[in-house]
């Protein structure tokens, strides 16, 4: 753990309530299948990365032990439990994307961005992490930042959907060469 | 080849509206009361008539399994959906799930009717953010327009339906997996027995189905079980999205009758194999769980269960992962390998050391770094893994290691003897 967890953790008002909402969802008693959606708002809530804080919080509010919550934190990959850049770069690195250049993807994105995969950079704006199969596979190669995917990855479109975020501006989402959906019609592949 | 009066996913690429009114115009919550009001029984019968076996990968048959659901009593029954979509190649229910999820809810609906469940769950994977608000929004739309919860579509029975979001992990797409994941707890799969008809979601009665089952029940209901069975061939019946990527002209999911001949697939759909057909060098015919088939076997594999077994494969969930020439056919097998290795969940032993292992030997396989023995000492180690876990996902690592060797060793060979490794 690093030198960066707060020493407390409590959801705002706003994501309090919803909490009570999501609980209420699951059959009384079972309050505790809320774990994953409240640790991932808490995360949200945390700027993209989960504090022991924070899981120690939201085991007090489902009463489970609180090794419990650190190994349901530790278990899924989508919890980062050390804090991340402000866009979350998720390379897939699985042979779908293999095949379609997702090695050239995650070399611009380095080259780019001057880190390696794992690392983030200095201004604390990207961070680059090798996935495996983000299940996009018909649109390859693809990558997500953040909550969104962006398919029909070129060297180009990569540049420019990291020059993009770079400058504050929002990239396009989805596929990059317009394609609707995993349909073969309109522009094809390249 | 399929009828477009036959099709079922008439939005499979979100070139209409996912929303109800969207849904309504394609004939989704049509009459659904009435479907419901004949009762669990009928529902089932039709099932079964219909032949619709379960489209995640396993195959087994729908109307069955929901059969083996007990009497109803004061425990509560569960339906739940499985969204976990994850398998390598395949992204077939994400275009369900974002272009048409009305489809799906109608279909769970009817599903928790056949099994006695007032309540289900749709687990999605959490990577599928964009995906989960369009599931949560048609919910929405849904119980607004008084379809889902109390007396669901005025048809007397009450049925709740709850979006829960994964949170990164493949091993939860086994359904046993799931249910500890949705209980709140590490994704690691149960023994069987007991079966989750019997002690599944809270220890109660619980049913699972993949998305794309689920969604063609309202289709099957509505036509009849014997219009779906009357597609493709006996104990094969229906539609199948397939998903074809990899070294093709044209990727793209389509719908097609089971049954239709792998390479028919591809050059119609998918605008042909990268160079030609000549230029194939082997095809994972459904995710990448199953052995990879040569050019050869390709040319005649027909694209259904008893099909794909006939050439020594599996149908799975049907992604196609083309490759052509230019692929190193061993590295592309040693980017599953690690794909395992790092998805096991580390519950057995034969998977969690087992997949490293192979996925360490696969990378110095890929160099050529090891000797010509070392081919029979991997695929030993992946019979020692293979039926050897508590779940399938040791099989499915170790499926695609030995379709690499069946069908590849002498590039295996030929790469150990160039790095001077031969003897």
């Amino acid at each position: 753990m690093n030198n960066m967890q707060p020493k407390s953790f409590f959801f705002t008002p706003e994501n309090e309530a919803e909490a009570k909402k999501i609980i209420a969802k699951y059959p009384a008693g079972k309050q505790v299948s809320a774990i994953l959606p409240l640790l991932d708002r808490a995360q949200r809530q945390h700027g993209g990365w989960l504090p022991s804080a924070a899981i120690v919080y939201v085991a007090g509010l489902l009463s489970v032990p609180e090794v419990k919550a650190f190994e349901v934190a530790s278990f899924y990959t989508m919890f980062n439990l050390e804090p991340t850049g402000k866009y979350l770069i998720q390379l897939c690195r699985t042979t779908p994307c293999w095949l379609k250049g997702g090695e050239d993807i995650a070399r611009t994105c380095e080259t780019r961005l001057g880190i390696k995969a794992g690392e983030t950079t200095p201004d604390g704006l990207f961070t680059i992490k090798e996935v495996e199969c983000l299940g996009a596979c018909v649109n390859a190669p693809v990558m997500q930042i953040n909550d969104d995917y962006y398919e029909n990855l070129t060297p180009d479109s990569v540049m420019k959907i990291l020059d993009d975020l770079a400058a504050g501006r929002k990239p396009k989402v989805g596929s990059q060469t317009g394609r609707c959906g995993a349909c073969s019609c309109g522009k094809g592949d390249e | 080849m399929l009828n477009d009066k036959d099709r079922i996913f008439t939005n499979l690429y979100g070139k209409s509206s996912w929303t109800l009114d969207g849904a309504r115009q394609r004939g989704v919550w049509d009459g659904t009361a009435a479907l419901i009001q004949k009762g669990g029984a009928w529902i089932i019968d039709e099932v079964k008539a219909s032949g619709l076996r379960g489209r995640g990968g396993a195959g087994f048959a729908t109307g069955l399994k929901w059969s083996f659901m007990p009497k109803p009593s004061e425990r509560a029954h569960y339906f739940v959906v499985n969204a976990d979509e994850s398998e390598p190649g395949t992204c077939k229910d994400r275009d369900i799930l974002r272009f048409d999820p009305h489809r799906l809810i109608e279909g769970a609906l009817l599903a928790a009717v056949a099994v006695n469940a007032h309540l289900a769950f749709i687990y999605i994977r959490g990577e599928f953010v964009n995906e989960a608000r369009h599931v949560q929004a048609a919910l929405d739309e849904a119980y607004a327009a008084g379809l889902i919860g109390k007396n669901a579509c005025g048809s007397g029975w009450d049925c709740e339906v709850v979006l829960h979001r994964g949170a990164g992990a493949y091993v939860c797409g086994e359904e046993s997996a799931l249910m500890e994941s949705l209980e709140g707890k590490k994704g690691q799969p149960r023994n069987k027995p007991p079966f989750p008809a019997n002690a599944g979601l809270y220890g109660c009665p619980t049913t699972i189905n993949n998305v794309e089952t689920v969604a063609a029940v309202g289709a099957i209901l509505r036509r009849g079980g014997a219009w779906y069975a009357g597609i493709g061939r006996p104990k094969n019946s229906g539609t199948k999205l397939f998903c074809l990527s990899g070294h093709v002209n044209t990727p793209c999911n389509v719908e097609e009758e089971m049954g239709i001949p792998l390479r028919e697939l591809i050059e119609r759909h998918a605008g042909g194999v990268r160079g030609g057909w000549d230029n194939l060098l082997a095809v994972i015919p459904g995710g990448s769980s199953v052995p990879v088939l040569t050019k050869e076997l390709s040319e005649k594999a027909l694209m259904d269960y008893d099909g794909l077994r006939e050439v020594g494969s599996a149908l799975g969930s049907a992604g196609v992962i083309v490759m052509d020439k230019s692929t190193d056919i061993i590295a592309a097998i040693a980017r599953l390998s690690h794909f395992y290795c790092h998805e096991s969940c580390g519950q057995c032993t034969p998977c969690r050391e087992g997949t490293g292992w192979m996925a360490r030997m696969m990378e110095r396989m890929v160099r050529g770094e090891a000797k010509v023995e070392d081919i029979d000492t991997l695929w030993d180690v992946s019979k020692e893994i293979e039926g050897k876990t508590i779940c399938a996902l040791g099989d499915a690592a170790a499926w695609p290691v030995q379709g690499l060797i069946r069908h590849f060793r002498p590039e295996m060979e030929a790469r150990i003897r160039a790095a001077g490794g031969g003897r």
